[in-house]
């Protein structure tokens, strides 16, 4: 269309300069609240999501109902991991490598400091398999403690620091290791690392906590599962399994979940915005009812007039997602930084397309808002609208 | 019934009123604004429509300028029946066959001078080239030389020169027929004469004019005064 309805479109978005940034602004903290809401909830997945992947894939067997863990510095309880399944899973397994961990907790004295933390108990061949070390040196042979990152810096421990254990024996840490986050076969963070020989030397204890296998090749992790549940479950269920690639998919549907909630929530305020501007274009129609009927009787058409106030709803929509839009950004990096203390995902594609999601909806709302009014003004009957002052 | 066709046959009378009556169903009762009116202008009359208020002036008006249809009767324009017509057509007849000339000017206030006067030409004429100089020759034709004028808002004009922009406006689609309603109604007296003179000279130059006025001075300008009373033709001296 030429230039007249646009140009009077946009002059009376002029006209009433003040009534179209109110509703511009409306438009603006909707698609604001729904983008940067939307930039929020995926970076909080994305950001769990890379927490927790580095772990790997992964399979944690467990004892039925047993927990992997649990206070009591290693007196037995009854449902462990024996030897003979342990050389079971190892043979189903194959070639997977077969981690058995002994999973505990201890009071331990570091100078003058008590404490208690996680202990696991491992092979140090096995060691390599889950941690990398940030300083000093992995395990060798039967002594020494390793230090997981949180632990090191809460107790201020360095290669070289000693450790006493509740049984009154002390141990030198001879490595400090490397921060890997949220994990679902062990918690290295903030805990120790001891070999298993001086675990069972001290402990005796009646079987393992639990038992973690690297699955190597990510599609094989399902029929893993499947085979140790025949070898171990017919009768009745002896143990459980989780792969890391299940756990992590159920995360993501509870963030994603999340993400769209704050979403929604934002969505209201762009509801509230679609009838500020419905409000702004009837009052727009009756302010205008005779300059209506004036363009109806000099030969504009019933879908001219139609058209004339969608592009009015229009411009305020694009005006309103574009700057939205543009905000969106400053609003996500700031929310991001203060929520996740990263910004990194920031220019991720699913934040990306939460902002186009936003500006979408911003522009739907004004049109849709602008319909109703837009077919009252091209159904007025011209001779009343002529007579109307 | 006469048609227009293009091997040139008799050509219709512009307007023809068969036993056209207009009722408004009111809630006290219906009111009847026209009563059985038959009417015919032909191409090239000035006709002067005049009668008391509530004889039905506006209605007649309205009729014409296809912003109503009758309630019985048939009313024919260029030979067809406005009955017959669908809303947008009838938007069609007021855009290409009519030129509307209001008491109160009504301008677009939104639109400049030139942008109203060109603004029923845009409707008919998409392309900007094919516009050409037409509005400015309207803007001519209806006594507006000063160019520097055609970019003003309406309302920093006078009466009379606003009343001369309505004419460009009705102009500049070349219609057949010009409908005044009190079209010096706004203006002083020796205003309003240079628009009926005006109005004079268009029709002279083959314009239909009808124009309904109360004021008998203005009515002497019209070669035929028609006199509605109470929704009946009164007198008529065509």
């Amino acid at each position: 269309m030429s230039w007249t309805f646009f140009d009077i479109a946009r002059r009376n978005l002029q006209r009433n300069l003040f009534r179209s940034m109110l509703a511009i602004v409306g438009i603006v903290i909707g698609v604001l609240a729904i983008s940067s809401l939307g930039i929020l909830g995926n970076s909080l997945t994305l950001s769990v999501t890379d927490q927790l992947s580095t772990v790997g894939d992964s399979l944690t067997v467990i004892p039925h109902s047993g927990g992997a863990s649990g206070f009591g510095g290693g007196t037995a309880t009854p449902e462990k991991i024996s030897d003979r399944q342990v050389q079971d899973l190892r043979r189903v397994a194959a070639p997977n490598p077969v981690i058995p961990v002994y999973s505990t907790a201890e009071r331990i004295e570091v100078g003058s400091e008590k404490a208690v933390l996680s202990v696991y108990a491992l092979n140090p061949d096995d060691v390599s398999l889950l941690v990398e070390v940030d300083q000093g040196i992995l395990l060798r042979g039967n002594s020494g403690v390793l230090a997981g990152s949180r632990a090191a810096t809460q107790y201020k421990l360095k290669v070289g620091s000693q450790i006493r254990f509740s049984d009154g024996s002390t141990q030198r840490v001879v490595g400090i290791l490397k921060e890997r986050g949220l994990g679902f076969d062990i918690q290295p963070d903030m805990a120790l690392i001891v070999p298993a020989r001086r675990y069972e030397d001290r402990t005796h204890p009646t079987g393992f906590d639990q038992v973690i296998i690297k699955v190597k090749d990510t599609a094989r992790i399902e029929a893993l599962q499947t085979a140790i549940d025949q070898r171990f479950n017919r009768r009745e269920t002896v143990l459980d399994t989780f792969s890391s690639k299940e756990i992590l998919s159920s995360i993501q549907t509870v963030f994603g979940q999340i993400s769209t909630f704050t979403t929604a929530i934002g969505g209201i305020s762009l509801v509230v915005a679609g009838i500020s501007i419905l409000n702004v274009m009837m009052m727009s129609v009756t302010e205008r009812t005779k300059e209506i009927g004036i363009l109806r009787s000099i030969g504009t058409l019933r879908r001219e007039i139609r058209q004339m106030f969608i592009y009015e709803a229009l411009m305020l929509g694009l005006i309103g997602s574009a700057l939205g839009g543009l905000l969106s950004f400053g609003a996500g990096y700031l929310i991001s930084l203060l929520v996740l203390q990263t910004t990194k995902y920031l220019f991720d594609p699913s934040s990306l397309s939460s902002i186009a999601l936003g500006m979408g909806f911003g522009i739907a709302t004004a049109l849709l808002s602008g319909l109703y009014p837009a077919w009252t003004a091209s159904n007025l009957n011209p001779i009343e609208a002529l007579r109307h002052e | 019934m006469d048609t227009v066709t293009a091997s040139g046959g008799p050509r219709p009378d512009l307007i023809r009123f068969e036993e056209v009556s207009k009722v408004y169903p009111l809630p006290a009762g219906d009111v009847v604004a026209l009563d059985r009116v038959s009417l015919t202008v032909r191409n090239g009359e000035f006709i002067a429509v005049m009668g008391p208020s509530g004889s039905g002036k506006t209605t007649f008006l309205n009729l014409i300028g296809c912003l109503d249809v009758p309630t019985a009767g048939r009313l024919l324009i260029n030979g067809r029946d406005v009955a017959d017509l669908s809303d947008d057509e009838l938007t069609f007849l007021r855009r290409d066959t009519i030129g509307f000339i209001f008491q109160q000017f009504n301008l677009i206030p939104l639109l400049s001078v030139i942008e109203n006067v060109e603004y029923p030409l845009v409707l008919k004429v998409r392309d900007r080239e094919a516009r050409g100089e037409r509005p400015f020759e309207a803007l001519k034709a209806a006594g507006l030389d000063d160019e520097r004028l055609y970019t003003h808002k309406p309302n920093e004009l006078s009466g009379g020169q606003q009343q001369r922009v309505a004419i460009a406006r009705a102009l500049v689609n070349d219609p057949d027929l010009l409908l005044c309603d009190e079209p010096t109604g706004n203006l002083d007296q020796r205003t309003g004469a240079g628009i009926m003179a005006l109005l004079a000279e268009m029709n002279r130059g083959g314009k239909t004019i009808i124009m309904v006025t109360h004021d008998p001075g203005i009515a002497a300008y019209a070669t035929r005064q028609v006199r509605l009373v109470d929704g009946r033709i009164q007198e008529d001296t065509g």
